[in-house]
This record gives structure tokens, sequence and C-alpha cells, in this order.
């Protein structure tokens, strides 16, 4: 993994230019599937442009991997879906405003699951990512190919989008540093949209200080997104006592909490406040998350219509005919099936008893955070109840579905969550959960922190791919 | 439960044309899932729906005109078109 330090420790001797180009070589070579879009020349070329001196900002001549549903003016943006396969935006995602305004050297789009719909990257149209620690098995998702480049050295940051846990999966299986903001910290202008109400792009990074930073750069005021909260962030580490909260309701298999209960009790319980907490609405939280996921995708996705832009047959037809088709042809089979369960939930008869009942949920699931909250200063789980699956190993779609439990309840609420590495059981990264209060990413950063400086050693040690 | 109707049906209300092989599949899933769902009915009906995290409501800006995407940016992504305009599909029969 590489740091921002150490990128820019070994700019001082070497050229900007030759250090890209190691990392096009390394993505080229490799097998890690994490890109699916390269901006090879663009990239080499603003990387000559900040060795002769012309490039500043906050992230000058640092490379940043995007997310394939992050829009980017003239560069390829598929959001891992054959309906958008040769899709060309015209403008700018407001995050990617904000990059290029500091000076990042954005080298590619990363691979991810259909329209974010997965965990595992299994969806994508453009085929699954690999786990740096083991190809045989996936590198998480849907932000699978953000996780996988930081993981497999491939580039320095990433951008991520998390819908029910999208940038806290790949982080936690790729043994990287991935934040969820509070809604309406970033910008979604320029996102493509899966589920509005709880979505947000959010940075992953190979330490906690290069995650933060990013943060600083893609938050912010921009008007063109009605919800976003017009909120500026800075870092400012706080060395004090937190109190915190191990929430009893998000568990995980043997193998994750041998490897959190080790860490609570070594690192954790010595330093800090715990207690425990309980959550009692979290027990209806993964169907109201996919109930409202759905619908609000059965709504969002109506756009593709094989007409303005995306997946076009040759010949028109009538409108029905044609527009079915266009569909069943460009959309993969967990997106058909999330549009359809949508639909129903919505349809008439049924409104009341899923859609209505999980917004429902969403208040008692806002409630339990916000009384935890009150007390606690952080909340901490394990990110994933298992370590990285085999490809192929979660066949069913509601087995898949069940292993976001952990994840889902903070983007119900809205509050800020982070995954950071805690070790690693059979080789594979493990990673930890942790949730703040509205706006104080700045709380979970600063207590991440200390946890990183506990675990580096051995993070360190494993981190070569 | 879910019949293979029910799949045609809801297919056709999502505007998406299915195989006849993928039906049963379909069927098969949306009633796990759908069983599965079925957990939200003890949630009491006297909890107020939250339909946004923030109390954000209504906001509005300056109703100030500015420049568009240019024409041929807008277009550039259509299969059909024709004399500067998107071509879509017939919304009548004959």
């Amino acid at each position: 993994m590489i740091t921002i330090a150490e990128w820019r420790e070994r700019l001082e001797t070497e050229s900007c230019y030759d250090l890209v180009s190691e990392l096009f070589d390394r993505i080229e070579r490799g097998k890690l599937n994490a890109f699916i879009t390269l901006n090879k020349e663009e990239a080499l070329r603003l990387a000559e442009e900040y060795d002769k001196g012309r490039v500043d900002g906050k992230l000058a001549g640092i490379p940043v991997a995007v997310k394939d549903c992050i829009t980017t003016k003239g560069l390829r943006t598929t959001c891992g879906s054959k309906m958008l396969h040769d899709y060309i935006p015209p403008f700018d995602a407001h995050v990617v405003e904000r990059l290029k305004r500091e000076g990042a050297i954005i080298i590619g789009k990363t691979n991810m699951d259909e329209f974010a719909m997965g965990t595992t990257t299994e969806t994508s149209y453009f085929g699954v990512v690999r786990n740096p620690y083991d190809l045989d098995r996936v590198a998480g998702g849907s932000s699978g190919g953000s996780g996988a480049c930081l993981g497999g050295d491939e580039s320095v940051l990433a951008l991520g989008s998390d819908t029910g846990g999208s940038i806290r999966c790949p982080a936690s299986f790729c043994g990287v540093v991935g934040l969820k903001p509070t809604y309406g910290l970033v910008s979604r202008y320029g996102l493509i949209p899966y589920a509005n109400s709880l979505e947000q792009i959010g940075p992953m990074a190979c330490c906690v200080e290069d995650c933060a930073l990013l943060l600083e750069v893609i938050a912010g005021k921009d008007p063109r997104d009605s919800t976003n909260a017009g909120r500026e962030f800075r870092f400012e580490p706080k060395e004090r006592r937190f109190k915190v909260g191990v929430v009893k309701e998000m568990g995980g298999n043997d193998d994750v909490m041998g490897k959190f209960e080790e860490v609570v009790g070594e690192i954790v319980k010595p330093n800090f406040e715990v207690v425990e907490v309980e959550m009692p609405s979290f027990k209806y939280a993964l169907a109201a998350y996919y109930i409202i996921a759905m619908s609000e995708a059965s709504s969002n996705l109506a756009r593709y219509d094989g007409v303005r832009y995306g997946y076009a047959l040759d010949k028109l037809d009538t409108w029905t005919r044609y527009f079915s088709k266009v569909r069943a042809e460009g959309f993969g089979e967990e997106v058909k099936r999330r549009i359809m369960l949508g639909t129903y939930a919505l349809s008439a008869g049924y409104y009341g008893k899923y859609y209505l009942k999980a917004l429902r949920v969403r208040t008692l699931v806002k409630r339990d955070f916000e009384r935890a909250l009150k007390d606690c200063d952080v909340l901490i789980a394990p990110t994933m109840p298992a370590l990285p699956f085999r490809i192929g190993e979660l066949a069913d779609p509601l087995t898949m579905y069940k292993m976001d439990v952990n994840t889902v309840p903070v983007n119900l609420a809205g509050v800020p969550a982070l995954s950071i590495p805690i070790g690693f059981v059979k080789g594979l990264p493990v990673g930890m959960q942790i949730i703040g209060r509205f706006f104080e990413e700045n709380t979970i950063l600063s207590f991440a922190l200390r946890i990183e400086e506990e675990v580096k050693d051995e993070i360190r040690r494993k981190g070569v791919a | 439960m879910i019949t293979k109707e029910d799949v045609y049906h809801i297919a056709n209300l999502a505007k998406i044309e299915l195989k006849e092989e993928e039906v049963e599949k379909f069927r098969r899933e949306f009633e796990k899932i759908l069983e599965y769902f079925g957990v939200l009915d003890e949630v009491p009906e006297d909890v107020e729906p939250t339909y946004q995290v923030h109390d954000l409501c209504n906001v509005f800006r300056e109703d100030v005109p500015s420049e568009p995407l240019p024409r041929e940016l807008v277009l550039m992504n259509a299969k059909h078109v024709e004399d500067g305009y998107f071509k879509g599909p017939k919304i009548m029969e004959g």
C-alpha cells in the first residue's frame, strides 16, 4: 500500500511521470481487474506538467482512482453496466471538479457491481474484481475496484460510493481505510443514482490521514445537489478519551469476532471507556434497507430508455416493445431483480406493507443511533460479518444481501462511518467499523488514528500484496 | 405466494422483457426475499415514517438563466438523432 507521504518522498528523487508510468505497468500486468477504463494519456500528461512545476493544490501529483458511477467529462463512465458501456459524460461530477482543482491525477475508473448493486463486484458487466490478498476471493463491493487498487499498490487514493456499505465492505476486504460521510456532506452531483436517500460518495485510502485529506477535498457546498448540507470539512485530530460503544447487534462469524474481540480487549479497553450498546431496531434494518433501496432504484433506473444515452437497439420500435427490450438486454440479472422487487414494493396494495413500513423502521433506527451516540462518542463493530468470500460463494441473492447486515443501518440513519483494518485472520484482512454522530467525521477519524497507531505494525507487515 | 403471472405483471410494470426460462428463477427468489421482508409485519404502525434523514425542506435557488450544455454534447450519446433532436420510439401503434 502506498501512502501520500511515501509517494511524496519518492517524488523528491524521481519524476512524477516515471512513478505514474510504474503504476500503469503494475495495473496492466496485474490480475486484479480493478479498473474498467484507464486515463493513461491524460494522467501521464498531467504528471509531466507536475514535473515542470505547473501543478499545485492539496493533491498535486497524487494519483486518484475514481469509481465508475462518478461521471468524468470525456472519460467513459459505465457504472459497471452494459447499459452504459459506451457512455461518455458531457460533464464532471462535483467531486471530480474538486479533485482536478487540487491537482490530483485521475488514473482511471474503477470496477464495481452493476449500478452499485452488490457486495462482491461479481455483478459487474466487466468481470469480477479480485482480492489483492487472495486472487480466488472477492475484493468486496460495490466499490471493489477502488478497494483492490489501493490494497494492490495500483493507486494512492480512491473514491467510492456507499449506499449500504459499498465503501466500507471493500475497504474491510482489501485492508484499507474507507469512509462513508454523513448524508449531505459530499455533493452527489454527477453520481449516477441508485438510491438517492441513502448514498454518499466517500474517500478511500491506505491510511487514516490520507482518507481525511481526501474528504477535505471532496466535502463542501454545491447548490446543484439540493440535499447538500453546505458544510466544509477540516481534519483537526483531537487527543482525548473517547467513550466507545460496542454494538451488540453487529456481529460476525468466529474468524471475524475472534480478531475483533482481541482488538477490543487488548487495544480499545485499556485506552478508552467501553460499554455495550443495544440497538433493538436493527433486526428490521436489513429488510427496511433493501425495500427502500430497491424502491428508489426502480424509479431511478426508469431513465434508461435507450433514447438519450446508454444501450440502444439499431431499430426503433413501438415504445413499450423498444423500452422493454433495451432494458432486458442492457441490464444484468441483479439489477433486474432489484428494479422488479422495488416496483412490486411500490405497487398498488403493497406500498403500506413494504415501503411505508420500511420508512417507519428508518425512524426507529435513527432513534437508536441518536440514543446510543448521546452517551458514546463512537460506536464500533466488525465491518463485515465474514472474511472475503471465495468467488462464486454467494450464489443466492438473499444470502448475499444478509452480508450487509452490519453496514446498512448506518445508511438508513445517515450517520457517518469508517472501516479501518485491524489485523489479519488466515492471511485475510479484517475491518472495524467506527460510527459517529452527524457531521462528526472529525471524531471518527481521530479515534481511527489512535487505533491505527496500535495496529499499524501488523498491517504494514502483511501489507505486501 | 408469488405466481409466474405475478412475475410477468411486475416485469410489465417495470418495463423489462423476460425470457420464459428466467421467470421461474425470479419467482422462487422473489418468494424467498419477500418472505424475509415479512419481518416488518411486526413493526408498530404508530411510528412516523422518515423519508430523508435531515430536516432540510424546500431548498430554493435563484431562478437565474445560465448556459445550458451545447446541443452536440447533449446528443453525442444518443444512437437515434434527427435534425438536432433525439428520435424516440413510436408512442402509438399504426
